[in-house]
C-alpha cells in the first residue's frame, strides 16, 4: 500500500507531553502511564502497540478526555480534552474497547438514541451501511455477533463525521473478512482526511494501516516512528531444520560460519538472524548443497514489525529489572527472550 | 461497506444539527422508555407494585382512624398513594436502570459522547419521572374527584414539594445504585429507603397517629420533608395542626422546605462522591 506523509508538525492534532497517571493510593497505587510524550498531525494515522498493560487504553482515555491527567498536558484540535470537552467532543468520535450498548434495543434505535446526542450526527442508515450493518438495523444488539457489535461502536464513533478518531483495538474479535473490511474504512476515512489514533493488539494491522506508531511498554513510549524507522536495523530471521539423521548433540557444530549472522541451535532447529539476509541465505544454501543436507522446513524473512515488537518488549523488560528476571546471555539470548516477550503477549495485566 | 462521505471541516455544518441539551435528554428519555416497555420485570414493579401496596394502605389507614378520631382517611389514602407511587416508580426504578446501565457499560460509553454527565443521570430518569407523575396525576386527580377532596390550598407549594421529592429520589437513585452490584440485588438495596420512605415518611403510617416524639425523629428523615411539603400544599396542614389558608401554608411548609433542601443537598452530594459510571473491575 502507498502511504503518504500528510503528517506537517505544525499542524498536529493530538500533542502529549509528559503524561503521567496514576490508578489507586497508597501501597495499591498503579503508575500506568509514565511520561510520555506524543504528537499526532493532522490527516495522520497513529498506532499506539503494546503488551497488555502497556499503558495503551490509560493513555487513551486521557487523550479522549475521559480522565484528567495525573502530570503533564493534552491538546487535541488545540484544547485540553477534559476541561473543554464541550469544544472537543462535537470534532471526535470514540470507539472504546467494549461496546456499551442496550442489549435490548435494536442496532436502528441505538443509531437514533446516538444520532441525537451527537452534533452533525449522519443518517443512521447512513452509518450502519458504512460499517456493513445495514441488513442488521432491526436486530436487537445482544443478538449481534461479537464483530457486528465492534462495527456498530465504530458506526456510532463515525455518526458525526468525527475530525479526529480514536479506536481502541478496533478489529478485536472480528473474522479475517470483517477485519479487512474496517481497515478499508479506516483507510477511506485517512484518506478523507480523517486523523486517526487507535490502539491495536496486531501488529499486521499497524502494518497496514499506521502513518507512524508508537510502542509502548510499562507505560512509557519505548520507541515511534515509520513502520520503515521501526524494523530499520532489526535483523532478518532464517530457521530450518538439520536432518535426522546428524547426531543431535554435536549437529550445531557442523554449521559454517555465516559472517554478520547470529546463529541459535536447538537440538537440529536452527535460528540465524542476520541483517544480510542475501548474503547469509547464499551461504547458507551453498553448503547445505555443497555437503548434500536438505534444510527442512526452511523459512526466511525479512525483518518485520513484529520482530522489532518482540525484540523491542524484551529489551524493554530486561531493562527493567523488577519487572522482569535477567535472561540468558550468549547466542541464545535473543531466541529465548523473544520467546518470553511471546508470553507477554498473550498474558493478561 | 460503501463510501465514507467526506469528514472535511467545510461539509460539517450542512450535515446536520448542532445536538443541544434538550434533543440529547429526549434522546436518551425514548431509548430509556424503549428499554422500560421491554423489560417485564421493571415494567411490573413500576405500574403493578405500586396500585397493589395502594389496596392495602386503604386497610390500614381505616384501621389506624378507629384509633385515631378524626383522621382524614381519604385524603391520607390519595396522599400516600401520590408518595408511594413516586417512591416505586422513580426511586426503585431508576436505581435499577442506573445499575443495568453502568452493567451494560452503557453510561461509560454515553460520557464518550457530547453529553454531560448530570444530562446523562436525567436523561435515563425521563421515562421513570414522566410515568410517575402520570400515575401521580391519574391517582391524585382521580381520587380527589371521586373522594370529593378539597382543591389543593397552595398549589405552587405543592409544585416545590414535587419537585424536591423528584430531586431526592433521582439523587438517592444515583447514590444507591453505588452500592447495588446487580439490577437482581436491587431490590435488597433499595429496601433501608423504601422501608423509612413509607413507615418513617408518613406514607404507609401517618405521622399523627405515631406518639408525638416519634413523629418529630420521623419529621427530620431525609425523604419526609419533601412529601409532607406535597401534603401541606394540598391540604393546608402536614397533620400536625389546624388547616391554613394559601400564606400560612407557607408557614406551615418553612420547616420541612429547610430540613428537605438540607437532605437534598447531602443526597445530591453522596451521589457525586459515590456513583461509578461503570463497574468495578
Amino acid at each position: 500500500m502507498e502511504k503518504s506523509h500528510p503528517a506537517r508538525r505544525d499542524d498536529s492534532v493530538i500533542e502529549v507531553t509528559g503524561l503521567h497517571r496514576r490508578y489507586g493510593t497508597g501501597t495499591a497505587e498503579y503508575h500506568a502511564v509514565r511520561g510520555v510524550d506524543l504528537t499526532v498531525g493532522r490527516g495522520e494515522l497513529f498506532a499506539l502497540l503494546g503488551t497488555n498493560g502497556a499503558g495503551k487504553t490509560s493513555t487513551m482515555e486521557v487523550i479522549e478526555g475521559l480522565a484528567a491527567p495525573g502530570a503533564g498536558t493534552v491538546r487535541v484540535l488545540g484544547h485540553d480534552p477534559f476541561a473543554e470537552r464541550a469544544a472537543v467532543r462535537p470534532r471526535i468520535g470514540i470507539m472504546l474497547q467494549e461496546g456499551g450498548f442496550p442489549g435490548e434495543l435494536t442496532a436502528a434505535e441505538t443509531g437514533r438514541t446516538w444520532a441525537g446526542m451527537t452534533s452533525g450526527a449522519r443518517p443512521v442508515a447512513e452509518a450502519l451501511e458504512l460499517v456493513g450493518l445495514g441488513h442488521r438495523a432491526d436486530v436487537r444488539v445482544k443478538q449481534l455477533s461479537g464483530g457486528e457489535r465492534r462495527r456498530l461502536d465504530l458506526a456510532m464513533a463515525l455518526l458525526g463525521r468525527p475530525e479526529v478518531l480514536f479506536l481502541d483495538e478496533p478489529s478485536t474479535g472480528l473474522d479475517p473478512e470483517a477485519r479487512a473490511a474496517v481497515w478499508r474504512l479506516v483507510r477511506e476515512l485517512r484518506a478523507q482526511g480523517t486523523t486517526v489514533l487507535l490502539t491495536t493488539h496486531y501488529l499486521e494491522e499497524a502494518e497496514e494501516l499506521a502513518d507512524r506508531l508508537a510502542i509502548m511498554h510499562g507505560g512509557q513510549v519505548v520507541t515511534t516512528g515509520t513502520v520503515a524507522e521501526v524494523i530499520a536495523g532489526r535483523p532478518s530471521r532464517i530457521t530450518f531444520e538439520l536432518p535426522e539423521r546428524l547426531d543431535p548433540v554435536t549437529a550445531g557444530a557442523a554449521l559454517p560460519v555465516l559472517p554478520g549472522a547470529e546463529v541459535t541451535v536447538d537440538g537440529l532447529k536452527v535460528t540465524v538472524q542476520s541483517t544480510g539476509l542475501q548474503d547469509t541465505l547464499t551461504d547458507l544454501l551453498g553448503w547445505a548443497r555443497h555437503h548434500g543436507i536438505a534444510l527442512g522446513a526452511l523459512d526466511a524473512r525479512s525483518a518485520s514489525l513484529e520482530e522489532a515488537f518482540l525484540a523491542i518488549a524484551s529489551e524493554a523488560a530486561h531493562q527493567a529489572p523488577p519487572q522482569a528476571p535477567t535472561g540468558p546471555t550468549g547466542p541464545a539470548r535473543s531466541a529465548r527472550s523473544a520467546r518470553s516477550a511471546r508470553r507477554l503477549i498473550g498474558s493478561a495485566r | 461497506m460503501t463510501t465514507a462521505a467526506p469528514a472535511t471541516g467545510s461539509d460539517r455544518s450542512t450535515t446536520g444539527p448542532q445536538s443541544t441539551a434538550a434533543g440529547r435528554l429526549l434522546a436518551l428519555g425514548r431509548a430509556e422508555a424503549t428499554l422500560l416497555l421491554r423489560n417485564r420485570t421493571a415494567l411490573f414493579t413500576a405500574v403493578v407494585l405500586p396500585v397493589v401496596l395502594i389496596g392495602s394502605l386503604r386497610g390500614m389507614l381505616k384501621k389506624q382512624a378507629e384509633n385515631t378520631p378524626g383522621l382524614d382517611v381519604d385524603s391520607l389514602l390519595v396522599y400516600g398513594s401520590v408518595g408511594m407511587i413516586l417512591a416505586f416508580v422513580v426511586y426503585y426504578n431508576l436505581t435499577a436502570a442506573y445499575v443495568g446501565r453502568r452493567g451494560e457499560l452503557v453510561l461509560k460509553r454515553l460520557r464518550t459522547g457530547e453529553a454531560q454527565d448530570l444530562e446523562i443521570l436525567l436523561g435515563t430518569a425521563v421515562p421513570s419521572l414522566a410515568l410517575g407523575l402520570l400515575m401521580s396525576a391519574l391517582i391524585g386527580i382521580g381520587g380527589s374527584v371521586g373522594l370529593h377532596l378539597t382543591v389543593p390550598v397552595n398549589p405552587l407549594l405543592m409544585l416545590v414539594g414535587l419537585v424536591l421529592t423528584l430531586a431526592t429520589m433521582i439523587a438517592l437513585a444515583a447514590l444507591s445504585s453505588a452500592f447495588t452490584k446487580t439490577v437482581e440485588s436491587a431490590g435488597i438495596t433499595t429496601l433501608p429507603v423504601m422501608l423509612v420512605m413509607q413507615f418513617g415518611s408518613g406514607l404507609f403510617v401517618p405521622l399523627e397517629v405515631m406518639p408525638s416524639q416519634l413523629a418529630d425523629v420521623c419529621r427530620l428523615l431525609p425523604t419526609t420533608p419533601a412529601f409532607q411539603l406535597i401534603r401541606v400544599g394540598w391540604f393546608g396542614t402536614d397533620g400536625s395542626a389546624a388547616a391554613t389558608d394559601f400564606l400560612g401554608s407557607w408557614a406551615a411548609a418553612a420547616p420541612h422546605l429547610v430540613t428537605g433542601t438540607v437532605w437534598l443537598g447531602l443526597a445530591v452530594w453522596g451521589a457525586v462522591r459515590y456513583f461509578r459510571w461503570e463497574p468495578r473491575r
